[in-house]
């Protein structure tokens, strides 16, 4: 009987790595690769082409989104509300990809230990949430965050320039020279609690108040 | 919705996703091949010099299963996005807007009954409590306790003072449009003795241990410098959230050491407003639930 098809693939190395690379990477090219190529994924707007006022972090923000980032808030904070009325009801409007621009990384994630915070500013006050980060049992007796009490001291300041400077190098950021230049004096005074709770405070204000 | 940059990102998806089924056809296509009668075919390997090995076809059912897998891509991609722009009209987002009616038509009714309602009926409905109370303790609850308890700084809602008036439109307007209660620092114009005088006064208003001959002197105090805001009696002035220094009620606490920090730090406190986020019909339901709280 002749070689049969199969064959031909599995004594021919080179020809399966081939085939192999090809189908792994359907799925990618078919789904990722058209992602940065679409104005919803790649520019500030929102539901129905609308506009969103989306900025890139000022320095406190930033900074603020790092010690974020450093305390490991992700471990059990998303930030993106699924378009289930479930979500929405609680959260407010579902996140879209445009609201993302300027977040390198993104925070979205999966994991809900506490709830999704995309939308979390405003809906406290600053002293609510000060509270809360040095020790959430004082609100929320229920509640199984652990504390940050470390929080309350002086801002990191001398690497603000380095990371607006590499900002500019990904993504669509545009930090003017002046605004790199201003940003040391933008952290003078601040706590890292100030940081993080300007960064939390400014989440999700693009569509908050949009059903 | 022509989200691509170009067109040419539609005709790129369509023709991938195209050639990748026609491939897998092509390979299933080729690979059926039926089994022949007689003796099966070995491979020609052969390992422990007895150990060979069949060339048998794939059973039929397993390549009916692949079968069907092509099958439902075909399904999937005319009925669901995925096939370059076509059907967006069924993406999640429909999907949502689709799932937010259906809810409209089933909850609608029961809020415009409620709506329709008096404030004060809507409190003494035990269903519409019970709506409310679901609300608030997945709104509220974060700052005024599951209770409704309120701690330090946030207002506890199940007495009867209020900081800024309980009537049901006071109640309303509280929730849609937030609060900021500021109270200014006095320590510089007051001085630490001052300070202390005028919170031994402040404690000698609703009956706490207080140095009578402080509160002589904070009363003198008082006078000039709190009455402004919370009146010559310190009973406090709802339009401006001014609390009524004279009950048993402490937003902050009543001993002498809080008293003193709040007078020469001064306070400043926010709630939040709810209106837009929540909507009318919500905040209906909810000031109705807090209302209905404080009247047991």
């Amino acid at each position: 009987m002749a070689q049969s098809k199969h064959e031909k693939v599995e004594r021919n190395v080179f020809l399966m790595i081939v085939l192999t690379l090809l189908t792994v990477s359907v799925g990618g090219l078919v789904e990722i690769v058209p992602l940065f190529f679409q104005h919803s994924t790649t520019s500030p707007i929102g539901p129905g082409g609308k506009q969103l006022d989306v900025k890139p972090y000022d320095p406190v923000r930033l900074v603020g989104r790092d010690i974020y980032i450093r305390e490991g808030c992700y471990n059990c904070h998303s930030q993106m509300i699924r378009p289930f009325r479930a979500e929405t009801e609680r959260y407010g409007h579902y996140s879209v990809a445009g609201e993302s621009i300027y977040d390198h990384p993104f925070q979205w994630g999966s994991k809900r230990t506490g709830p999704d915070l995309a939308r979390v500013g405003g809906r406290y006050s600053d002293e609510w949430q000060r509270v809360h980060l040095l020790n959430p049992r004082d609100v929320v007796p229920e509640s199984n965050m652990p504390a940050f009490p470390w929080l309350d001291r002086p801002v990191k300041a001398d690497d603000i320039q380095d990371k607006m400077r590499a900002l500019n190098k990904v993504g669509l950021h545009k930090y003017s020279d002046e605004e790199i230049a201003a940003a040391p004096a933008a952290l003078e005074g601040k706590t890292e609690l100030d940081a993080v709770v300007a960064y939390l405070q400014g989440l999700g204000k693009a569509l908050q108040n949009v059903r | 919705m022509a989200d691509f940059i170009s067109g040419f990102w539609n005709m790129y998806v369509m023709v991938l996703v195209a050639l990748s089924i026609l491939f897998c056809v092509f390979v299933l296509v080729s690979n059926m091949t039926k089994r022949e009668k007689g003796p099966v075919e070995l491979h020609g390997h052969v390992w422990d010099e007895t150990l060979a090995e069949y060339n048998n076809p794939l059973p039929r059912w397993w390549m009916y299963l692949f079968w069907i897998t092509i099958v439902f891509a075909i399904v999937y991609l005319a009925i669901y996005p995925g096939f370059g722009n076509k059907n967006e009209h069924r993406g999640q987002w429909s999907q949502y807007e689709a799932e937010m009616k259906a809810a409209d038509e089933k909850y609608g009714p029961i809020f415009a009954k409620y709506r329709e309602m008096d404030l004060m009926a809507v409190a003494a409905d035990p269903e519409a409590n019970a709506m409310g109370q679901r609300m608030f303790l997945t709104y509220c609850a974060q700052c005024h306790g599951s209770a409704a308890q309120g701690a330090k700084s946030f207002p506890n809602l199940t007495d009867n003072e209020w900081l800024w008036g309980g009537e049901p439109d006071a109640i309303k307007t509280t929730i849609i449009g937030g609060r900021m209660g500021v109270m200014p620092p006095f320590g510089p114009a007051l001085g630490g003795e001052g300070v202390k005088d005028v919170a031994n006064y402040v404690r000698s208003l609703s009956g706490l241990a207080h140095d009578s001959l402080r509160a002589q002197r904070g009363a003198d105090l008082f006078a000039t410098n709190c009455v402004a805001c919370h009146g010559a009696d310190g009973k406090g002035n709802p339009m401006l959230g001014a609390p009524d220094l004279t009950n048993k009620s402490w937003l902050y606490g009543s001993s002498e050491a809080v008293i003193i920090e709040t007078v020469t730090n001064g306070r400043n406190n926010q709630m939040p407003a709810f209106g837009e986020f929540l909507g009318e019909d919500k905040v209906h339901l909810l000031a109705a639930y807090v209302l209905s709280l404080s009247k047991k």
